[in-house]
């Protein structure tokens, strides 16, 4: 009977190529991979005389397939005490008639060896994810050091992974079995040791936590999935698991939250188009809506108006204060620039159709008058099936927006007015669409004079459109 | 607004996007000083709902000047705004590595003032952390439909992964739930991604020393159970984005009430079981040689709940089974129920050895329990009987319907079973 005492893969590797060159039957070797237990049972020396006895056999060549390597280096960290002797049997099984071995899966050595390999893959997965680093700042520099719990002695199969995940840091990695440091040039290992030794905390772990607790959608709990992937005896050293508990508890409120913070166009004014639809109608049921709050404050609708055949449609904003009291869309004084504009374009007021893209007056009340607000992104989409509706009846050649909410909402949210202004782009109501300034902007202007000058150009250049297509 | 509340409101925003694996990235940039790209797909972390943390997974800004309504960001929701700056995502993804908390960043915005601007930022931050910090992590960033082509291939150069979203299957609930979105945007934008990652290949065969572009390839996701659209529609989608467009992954989110929703939206989210069998099902297509239509047994057009769809499959064409698993081909091998691809494959190695047996199989750890009636061995098979009996589908089918909700089974994300 032979009996050694090996920890590592390289040992067994050196104690079995001996005990086969010697021919030695697994049956008359015990492995151990503890002295203190090798004590206890036989006398130490036993081994060491068997080995002596063993190295004087001169060497053969054994060939066993790559595949058995590299099992057997993965097995050799699992933590059974029989480890290496299933390795010596199967070595000998392999070397002496059964050369295709590791292909027959469902044996029962080698499917252990698979179940063991699996174990210690799983184990070593599941250190490369779950080691937490802690930053401390020494004298000498940042030191990362974590305190991890592994299963199976993983820590020198996995290590050079962090070595070259992590190769400009210096860090440190406790386990109870074993440690290891990195310097940045060379892994060294060390003695285990228990938790106390570890540093327990970061200033980092508190954003860690909030970044956990907001990435979970507590609308879809599966909890028994987190634990298989996430085991439980491994939340001790995750600092996100000490708030599990209370991400659970706080699920159902969440989720009821987020329920019964629906909003949005419940209401909109599509609950309001008529049936059959044309201008009239539309004129009609626009004076009753309630799509948004807006008509709350508001005095009236201040729906479109121009004839129905318009070549040219001009959608503006929403009505300011003169047009709200006159229920006429540009009345006030911005209206009385773009009359002015329009006639130098060579264009009457009469012949196009002009519209708003929102139709009720949003004001901020102050003491002498009421403020002009712009629209809420949220108001002009409800307000929007009335422009809609417009522009699918008339089907103008060419349709004007003045002003950027108009040109948001009918042309599309990334154009941009400023850059964008007088050219022709397509929209999903007319080949030909054209932004410009709102003729209010030109009132606020300090540039008002070259401004207008634009508006007028654009002016043109939608009529000469229109009169050639 | 300081850091932490940034994150938990720009976190807080990105968790309705399925896409988190880390994977597809062969080999670590050169000369990276923090960070490798191998050992794929590490999870750090799980939360309660199941999924894996394995990326930082944050918005640039939740402004968003575009209105879909199943989006929590749409310009006209009130949610509260927040908006990273490019410094700020590179200190955060750096530190976060540094603690071994994630296997990088992944990085999608709200799209703001323009999509070029909103494309410009997110490749400065891939940039920054690739050029200044020599970060060799993962990097996945969500491309703006409608940006220029050089932005993408700038940021295809740092990034590992690029994805578009389709966000819905069809082009019709598209135009219904998102009227600004064009579907020929999302579909161009796949198409120059596409284009880059095939000249890449190109011209690395033909020995030229290229640029580095997405490694990973492309993604996608879908959300699903927003509109009515059954399941067939969709799985036809995803084929067609995996034939012609060489997506590397379709992930299907289950649409989840979302605060401040659309009260056109469902309020409540369909079943995470059809999420969970659409994963199976795409699985089944990539893997396995199964058709979409094939998969999708139902009349109306829907995966079983009940049932995963290899199981459905099986059950409807039984005139196929038994199968006996000493002869069969691979691919008639990899339609049995209970029985993934590499259990096939070891079935294949192994009956070059000796015949097959019931208890190899068990041994093997298929589902037996699934496998049972459909499968000839060596030896005698009892369960082979009940192939043709009348009652078969009723055995599968799960005792409670309410533990089914809960327990779907493997990761949902990666569909495997
Ligand atoms: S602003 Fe538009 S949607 Fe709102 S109430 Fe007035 S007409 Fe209706």
């Amino acid at each position: 009977m032979y009996s050694f005492v090996v920890q590592s893969f390289a040992e067994w590797r050196s104690c079995s190529r001996a005990l086969l060159n010697a021919q030695v039957p697994p049956d008359q070797v015990i492995f151990r991979d503890s002295p203190v237990q090798a004590t206890l049972f036989d006398d130490e020396s036993a081994g060491e005389q068997s080995w002596s006895a063993l190295v004087r056999v001169p060497a053969r060549g054994h060939k066993v397939p790559q595949a058995f390597l590299d099992l057997a280096h993965a097995v050799s960290c699992h933590r059974d005490t029989d480890r290496f002797q299933l390795l010596y049997r199967l070595l000998w099984r392999l070397t002496t008639n059964e050369a295709r071995l590791m292909e027959v899966i469902t044996d029962d050595d080698v499917h252990r060896l698979h179940q063991m390999e699996k174990a210690v893959r799983r184990d070593s997965h599941k250190m490369k994810a779950f080691v937490r680093f802690r930053k401390l700042v020494t004298p000498e520099g940042e030191q990362f050091v974590a305190w991890h719990r592994p299963d199976h002695r993983v820590v020198r199969l996995v290590s050079p992974f962090f070595s070259r995940r992590f190769p400009a840091m210096n860090w440190t990695i406790l386990t109870p079995d074993e440690s290891v440091s990195w310097d940045q040039k060379e892994l060294r290992y060390g003695p285990g040791c228990s938790r106390d030794h570890a540093p327990d905390g970061d200033e980092l772990e508190d954003l860690w936590l909030t970044y956990y607790g907001s990435i979970f959608n507590p609308a879809r709990i599966k909890v028994k999935t987190m634990i298989r992937e996430m085991p439980v005896r491994h939340w001790a050293t995750l600092p996100e698991a000490t708030i599990i508990d209370d991400l659970l508890n706080d699920a159902p409120r969440r989720v009821a939250e987020m329920i019964a913070r629906q909003e949005g166009h419940a209401r909109s004014a599509r609950d309001y188009l008529p049936a059959h639809q044309t201008l009239k109608s539309l004129r009609e049921a626009a004076k009753t809506c309630r799509g948004c709050d807006l008509y709350c404050e508001a005095t009236q609708t201040v729906f479109g108006e121009g004839p129905a055949d318009a070549r040219i449609v001009l959608v503006g904003e929403q009505p300011g204060d003169q047009e709200d009291l006159a229920g006429r869309p540009f009345v006030g004084p911005a209206g009385h620039v773009l009359d002015d504009a329009l006639q130098q374009a060579g264009m009457d007021r009469s012949e196009v159709y002009l519209t708003n893209a929102v139709k009720h007056f949003k004001f901020e009340p102050t003491e002498k008058r009421r403020l002009h607000k712009k629209p809420s992104a949220r108001e002009s989409s409800a307000c929007r099936p009335w422009v809609d509706a417009e522009l699918r009846l008339i089907k103008p050649k060419v349709l004007v927006c003045l002003g950027a909410t108009a040109a948001h909402s009918l042309i599309g949210p990334g154009f941009s007015v400023t850059r964008q202004r007088g050219q022709f782009v397509r929209s999903d109501w007319c080949e030909h669409t054209l932004a410009t300034y709102h003729p209010s902007a030109i009132l606020r202007s300090l540039q008002s004079e070259s401004l207008r000058k634009l508006l007028i150009d654009d002016l043109k250049a939608a009529k000469h459109q229109a009169d050639n297509s | 607004m300081d850091i932490q509340e940034k994150l938990s409101i720009l976190a807080d925003a990105a968790k309705y996007d399925a896409s988190c694996a880390s994977s597809g990235s062969k080999g670590t940039r050169a000369g990276s000083r923090l960070g490798s790209t191998e050992g794929m797909g590490i999870c750090h972390s799980y939360t309660p709902d199941g999924r894996c943390v394995s990326l930082l997974k944050i918005l640039l800004t939740n402004y968003c000047i575009y209105d879909c309504q199943y989006c929590v960001n749409r310009v006209t929701s009130e949610t509260r705004r927040a908006r990273f700056t490019v410094d700020e995502i590179v200190r955060l993804t750096i530190e976060f590595y540094q603690r071994n908390y994630i296997e990088g960043l992944f990085l999608s915005s709200g799209i703001i003032q323009n999509p070029d601007y909103t494309m410009e930022q997110l490749a400065l931050v891939a940039k920054s952390l690739r050029v200044e910090h020599q970060f060799g992590g993962y990097i996945h960033l969500k491309s703006i439909p409608g940006a220029s082509e050089n932005l993408l291939e700038e940021a295809g150069r740092w990034a590992d992964r690029l994805s578009v979203n389709i966000e819905l299957p069809t082009p019709a609930d598209l135009q219904a739930l998102a009227p600004e979105k064009k579907p020929p945007e999302i579909t161009d934008a796949m198409d120059a991604i596409k284009q880059r990652l095939d000249q890449y290949q190109s011209d690395r065969q033909a020995g030229f020393k290229v640029a580095r572009f997405a490694p990973a390839g492309q993604s996608t996701q879908m959300i699903v159970g927003a509109t009515a659209t059954p399941d067939l529609e969709i799985l036809k989608t995803a084929s067609g984005l995996y034939n012609q467009q060489k997506l590397r992954r379709v992930y299907y989110s289950a649409y989840s009430p979302i605060p401040h929703a659309d009260a056109r939206l469902p309020g409540m989210s369909p079943p995470l079981v059809r999420e969970h069998r659409l994963y199976q099902a795409d699985w089944l297509m990539r893997f396995y040689g199964f058709g979409s239509s094939e998969l999708v047994a139902e009349s109306d057009g829907n995966l079983s709940l009940e049932i995963d769809p290899k199981l459905a499959w099986a059950l409807a064409h039984r005139e196929m089974f038994p199968i006996d698993v000493n002869r069969a081909e691979r691919e008639m091998l990899l339609r049995i129920p209970g029985i993934g691809a590499r259990n096939v494959d070891r079935i294949l190695r192994l009956r070059r050895h000796h015949a097959i047996r019931v208890s190899d199989l068990k041994k093997l750890r298929v589902a037996w329990n699934r496998t049972a009636s459909f499968v000839q061995t060596i030896d005698h098979n009892p369960a082979l009987k009940q192939l043709d009996a009348q009652g078969l589908k009723d055995r599968f089918k799960p005792r409670e319907k309410q533990l089914l909700l809960f327990d779907t089974g493997q990761s949902a994300l990666d569909g495997e079973f």
